[in-house]
C-alpha cells in the first residue's frame, strides 16, 4: 500500500508544518477578532498584503525579520480600518469585511504592479531557512519531521500558546472573552468594550498579515497576486472547527495541512489514473466534514457580529 | 428614625428628545435603608438609576455618594464609590463561568496572571456571608434565573458595594424565589448596606420596604414611610387616579368548549404534562394556577396548537383529536394570548397593522388573490386601537414601540375582537403595571360575559383568585382536581401550588 507508506515519511510531516504555519496565524488572528466580537472577513485581503508587503521590505533590502514586521503593521493599519468602520460606526461586519479584502487584494497588486516591470518569472528573494533545533533536531525521523523548520513556525507554535494564556488566564483575555460574549456586562463594569473590541481586532490582523508574510518569506521566495488562494476563507472555517478556542484551532490547522500535504503526495502515487484537481478539492471538502462534526456543540461568542452601541440593549 | 445619609440626588433632569424621562428629582437614601422605587413602566424609575450609576448623563443635578459628588456618566466612579447594580436584564455571559462574570473589570488590564484562586474564595466567603449559593466554576448558562440574579448581586458584592440597587428583581422571579430575595436583602441591611429597589408591583412594596418614594411621569410624587402607608394609598399615588380592578359576577356556564381527558406531554423521557384533565365551559373563567416552570410552557403549547398531546385527548367544541393546528383554531374561533409577547405573541419589528392581521391575513377581507388589502387592514388596526384604548399607536407605528401593557391590549384586542369562544391567556398580565393590569382584567371578564370560554394560565395569585370561576393547580405536570370559586382562598390554592392537594383523582 503504497498510499500508506506517505505516513510514514519524514518529509509529510514536515510539509504539514509548513503549511499549517500561514494558516496558524491566520486562525488565531480570526480567534482573537471573534472572541472580542466581531468577525474580520477582511483576513484575505489582509493576508495577500501581508505576504507582498514582507516580500517587498526584503526585496528592498530590508532583512527578513524587518519584513514580517512591516507586514504586521501593515495588517494593523487595515484593521484598525476594519474596526473603525465596524465597531464605533457600527457598519455591517461582512460587508465591511468583504470590502477590507477586495480592498487589501486590488491595492495589493497595484503597488505591485506600480514597483516592479512586467516580467516573465517574478524575481526573488532569500527567504527563511531550516533552523534545526540543538539536539531535537537530532532524533530520528521526529528531528526531521518536527524540528527543522523555519523560524516563524516556531513563531506560530508560540503564538498558539501565548494567545491560550492570554485568553484564559489574564484579565485582559478575559475582558476580550467577556466583550464577544456581552459588551454590555463590560461597560457596565467600567470598562471600555468599544477600545477593547478595536484592540482585538488590530492585534488579530496584525497575526493575519504574518500569516500572508510566511508565504513569501518562508513557504516561497516571491511573491505572485494569487497565492493566499483562500487560506484566509479556511482560517475563518477553522475557528468555528475550533470552537473559538486556540489550541483546537492549531488542530484543525495541522489537520487541514495534512489533507493538503497528504494529497500533493498521493497525486505522484496514483499519477493519472484519477484528475488532479480531485485531489486538490480533498483537504476541503475533508474540512467540511470535520466543521459538520466539530462545530455542532461549539459555543458561539453570543455577541458576534452583534454591533455595540452605548446605553442601548 | 435618623439615619446616617449614604446617597444623595439633588434636582436630577434628564431628557430622550422631546421626552423627559426625569423632571427634578431628588432623593436620599440612608444607612441600612431598604428603599423602594415605586412607579408605573415610563415614570422613570430605571432612567434615574441609570443616571446614579453613570449609564446615562444627566441634563441637570447631582449625585453624591459617602458625601462626595460622582462625576457624571462613569459607571467606573459609581462603582469606585461602593454602588452596585443589578440591572433587569442581567449584563451576564451565559458561556462564561461565574467566576469570569464576577471577576470582569476587578483587575488591572495590564497584569500577567489574573488571581483566580484568591478570587474564587473571597466568592465563596461572601455567598456564604450573605446566604447567596452558587458555584463559582459553573457556567452561567446552566443557571436558573434566580441563581443568576444570586451572580448578579455577588458581582456587586465582590466590589464591595455599600450601596445596592436592584432594577425590578422580582420581574424574572417566582413568588417563592422573590421572597428569599427580600430575605437576603432584609439581611444586607442589617449588616449595614443599603439598598434601593425598583419596582411597580405594591404587593412586594409594603411587604419590603422602610420607605417608599413613588414616581410618575418622570417627577416625585411622594414619599412615604412605608408603615405609614397603605396599598391603596400607593396604588392611587402611582397611576394617579384610582384604580379599581374589576369584579367577577356570577354567572351561569354554558357548553363544555375544550376539555382534556388524561393527556400526557413527553419529552427526553420526561413528562411536561401528566395525565391531566380539564373542561373550560362557554362564560366560565378555568383558572391554572402555578409557580412558573411545572408544566405551563407545554399546557399552553398544547392548547394553542403549537404542539399535540402524545396520550390522551382533546375535545374542542365536539371534535375529538390529540392536538389541533393553530390554523384550525383560529379559524374555528380561538383567541390566543402567548406567555411571552415579545417573541411569539408580537412581531417587534413590524408595523401594528401587520401584527393586527397577521393571524387572519387569509380572511376575504383582509387579503384576495395574493394581494394584501392594506386600506382595510389599516382600517381594522385603527378600529382595534379606538376600541382597546392602545396608546402612543398609529397604525404604522413599528410595535415594539409600543409599551408593554400596550402591545398587551393590541394582542387582546386582535384576539377580541373576532368574538371567540375560547380564549387561551398564558401569563397575560406579566410585567404590566397596575392600570394596565385592570385594563386586560376588564377585557377577559368582558368576554367571559359575552360567552367566551376562558383558560387562565397564571402565577399570580391575586389574579386567579379575582377571575376564575374553577381554580386548578398545576404542579410538576400534574393537575389538581377543580376548585370552585367559592372554596377557594389564598392559603387553600397557596398549598395546591406546593403541590399539596387531596388526590381524589388518580394519576
Amino acid at each position: 500500500m503504497e498510499a500508506l507508506d506517505i505516513f510514514a515519511t519524514a518529509s509529510l510531516w514536515s510539509a504539514v508544518l509548513r503549511i499549517a504555519t500561514p494558516l496558524i496565524f491566520g486562525t488565531l488572528g480570526a480567534l482573537i477578532c471573534e472572541r472580542a466580537g466581531v468577525l474580520n472577513l477582511g483576513i484575505e485581503g489582509i493576508m495577500t498584503l501581508g505576504a507582498m508587503v514582507a516580500w517587498m521590505t526584503v526585496y528592498q533590502g530590508g532583512n527578513l525579520w524587518m519584513g514580517l514586521l512591516v507586514a504586521a503593521l501593515c495588517g494593523g493599519l487595515f484593521g484598525l480600518l476594519h474596526a473603525l468602520l465596524t465597531v464605533p460606526l457600527g457598519l455591517s461586519q461582512h460587508v465591511t469585511g468583504l470590502g477590507i479584502t477586495l480592498f487589501a487584494s486590488s491595492l495589493t497588486y497595484y503597488v505591485y504592479r506600480l514597483s516592479l516591470p512586467v516580467t516573465s518569472s517574478p524575481p526573488t528573494i532569500e527567504p527563511f531557512q531550516p533552523l534545526a533545533i540543538p539536539g531535537l533536531s537530532d532524533i530520528p525521523f521526529f528531528g526531521e519531521a518536527f524540528f527543522t523548520q523555519t523560524a516563524p513556525t516556531y513563531l506560530a507554535l508560540f503564538a498558539v500558546l501565548l494567545t491560550a494564556y492570554l485568553l484564559a488566564r489574564t484579565p485582559l483575555g478575559l475582558a476580550i472573552r467577556m466583550t464577544g460574549e456581552n459588551p454590555h456586562a463590560v461597560e457596565a463594569q467600567g470598562l471600555n468594550p468599544v477600545r477593547i473590541r478595536i484592540g482585538a481586532i488590530v492585534a488579530g490582523s496584525a497575526l493575519m498579515a504574518l500569516g500572508g508574510a510566511f508565504l513569501t518569506t518562508a513557504t516561497f521566495n516571491s511573491f505572485f497576486p494569487t497565492m493566499v488562494q483562500g487560506r484566509g476563507w479556511v482560517c475563518i472555517a477553522l475557528v468555528v472547527f475550533a470552537s473559538w478556542r486556540p489550541g483546537k484551532a492549531l488542530l484543525g490547522a495541522l489537520l487541514f495541512a495534512l489533507f493538503d500535504a497528504y494529497q500533493l503526495r498521493l497525486q505522484h502515487v496514483i499519477e493519472s489514473a484519477i484528475p488532479y484537481q480531485l485531489f486538490l478539492m480533498v483537504p476541503y471538502v475533508l474540512s467540511i466534514v470535520a466543521l459538520v462534526v466539530m462545530s455542532r456543540r461549539a459555543k458561539v461568542p453570543q455577541a458576534l457580529m452583534a454591533p455595540y452601541r452605548k446605553g442601548e440593549r | 428614625m435618623n439615619r446616617e445619609t449614604v446617597l444623595e440626588l439633588a434636582h436630577i433632569s434628564k431628557h430622550f428628545g422631546k421626552l423627559i424621562a426625569n423632571d427634578d428629582i431628588s432623593l436620599t437614601l440612608g444607612k441600612g435603608e431598604l428603599l423602594a422605587l415605586l412607579g408605573e413602566n415610563g415614570a422613570g424609575k430605571t432612567t434615574l438609576m441609570n443616571v446614579l450609576f453613570g449609564h446615562y448623563t444627566a441634563d441637570g443635578g447631582q449625585v453624591s455618594a459617602f458625601g462626595e459628588i460622582l462625576p457624571p456618566g462613569k459607571p467606573r466612579a459609581a462603582i469606585e464609590a461602593g454602588i452596585g447594580m443589578v440591572h433587569q436584564h442581567f449584563t451576564l455571559a451565559g458561556n462564561l463561568t461565574v467566576l469570569d462574570n464576577v471577576m470582569i473589570g476587578t483587575e488591572r488590564l495590564g497584569l500577567l496572571r489574573s488571581g483566580r484562586k484568591q478570587a474564587a474564595a473571597k466568592l465563596r466567603g461572601l455567598s456564604e456571608r450573605f446566604g447567596l449559593q452558587v458555584e463559582p466554576y459553573a457556567f452561567v448558562a446552566d443557571l436558573s434565573v434566580g441563581e443568576k440574579q444570586r451572580v448578579e448581586i455577588l458581582k456587586a458584592l465582590y466590589r464591595d458595594a455599600r450601596i445596592l440597587i436592584l432594577d425590578e428583581p422580582t420581574a424574572v422571579l417566582t413568588q417563592i424565589e422573590a421572597e428569599q430575595l427580600f430575605q437576603t436583602l432584609r439581611g444586607m441591611t442589617d449588616t449595614g448596606l443599603s439598598v434601593i429597589f425598583i419596582s411597580h408591583k405594591l404587593a412586594e412594596v409594603m411587604a419590603a420596604s422602610d420607605r417608599v418614594v413613588i414616581l410618575r411621569g418622570g417627577r416625585t410624587v411622594a414619599e412615604k414611610r412605608t408603615s405609614d402607608t397603605n396599598r391603596a394609598e400607593l396604588a392611587e399615588l402611582m397611576v394617579g387616579r384610582r384604580v379599581v380592578r374589576p369584579v367577577r359576577t356570577d354567572q351561569a356556564p354554558g357548553r363544555n368548549i375544550l376539555s382534556a381527558g388524561k393527556v400526557d406531554i413527553v419529552e427526553d423521557g420526561r413528562k411536561l404534562l401528566d395525565g391531566i384533565d380539564f373542561t373550560v365551559r362557554a362564560g366560565e373563567i378555568l383558572g391554572i394556577i402555578g409557580v412558573s416552570g411545572n408544566g405551563q410552557a407545554a399546557l399552553g403549547q398544547l392548547t394553542c396548537g403549537l404542539r399535540g398531546a402524545d396520550t390522551g385527548t382533546l375535545v374542542y367544541d365536539g371534535n375529538q383529536a390529540n392536538g389541533f393546528s393553530p390554523r384550525m383554531l383560529v379559524t374555528s374561533g380561538t383567541g390566543r394570548i402567548p406567555e411571552d409577547r415579545n417573541t411569539e405573541g408580537a412581531i417587534a419589528e413590524m408595523a401594528i397593522w401587520e401584527n393586527a392581521v397577521l393571524e387572519r391575513i387569509h380572511e376575504k377581507r383582509f387579503s384576495a388573490y395574493g394581494f394584501v388589502n392594506r386600506a382595510r387592514c389599516r382600517d381594522y388596526a385603527t378600529e382595534l386601537i379606538d376600541r382597546f384604548d392602545i396608546r402612543g399607536a398609529a397604525p404604522d407605528t413599528r410595535t415594539g414601540l409600543l409599551s408593554g401593557g400596550n402591545m398587551q391590549k393590541m394582542i387582546l384586542g386582535r384576539n377580541l375582537a373576532a368574538s371567540p369562544k375560547l380564549i387561551i391567556a398564558n401569563q397575560p398580565t406579566r410585567g404590566l403595571d397596575e392600570g394596565a393590569i385592570a385594563a386586560v382584567h376588564a377585557e377577559l371578564l368582558a368576554a367571559r360575559k359575552d360567552g367566551a370560554a376562558i383558560l387562565l394560565i397564571s402565577e399570580d395569585l391575586d389574579e386567579v383568585l379575582a377571575l376564575s370561576d374553577t381554580i386548578q393547580a398545576i404542579f410538576k405536570g400534574r393537575l389538581s382536581a377543580p376548585l370552585s370559586a367559592e372554596d377557594a382562598d389564598s392559603r387553600t390554592v397557596g398549598l395546591m401550588m406546593a403541590g399539596i392537594w387531596e388526590t381524589s383523582h388518580a394519576a
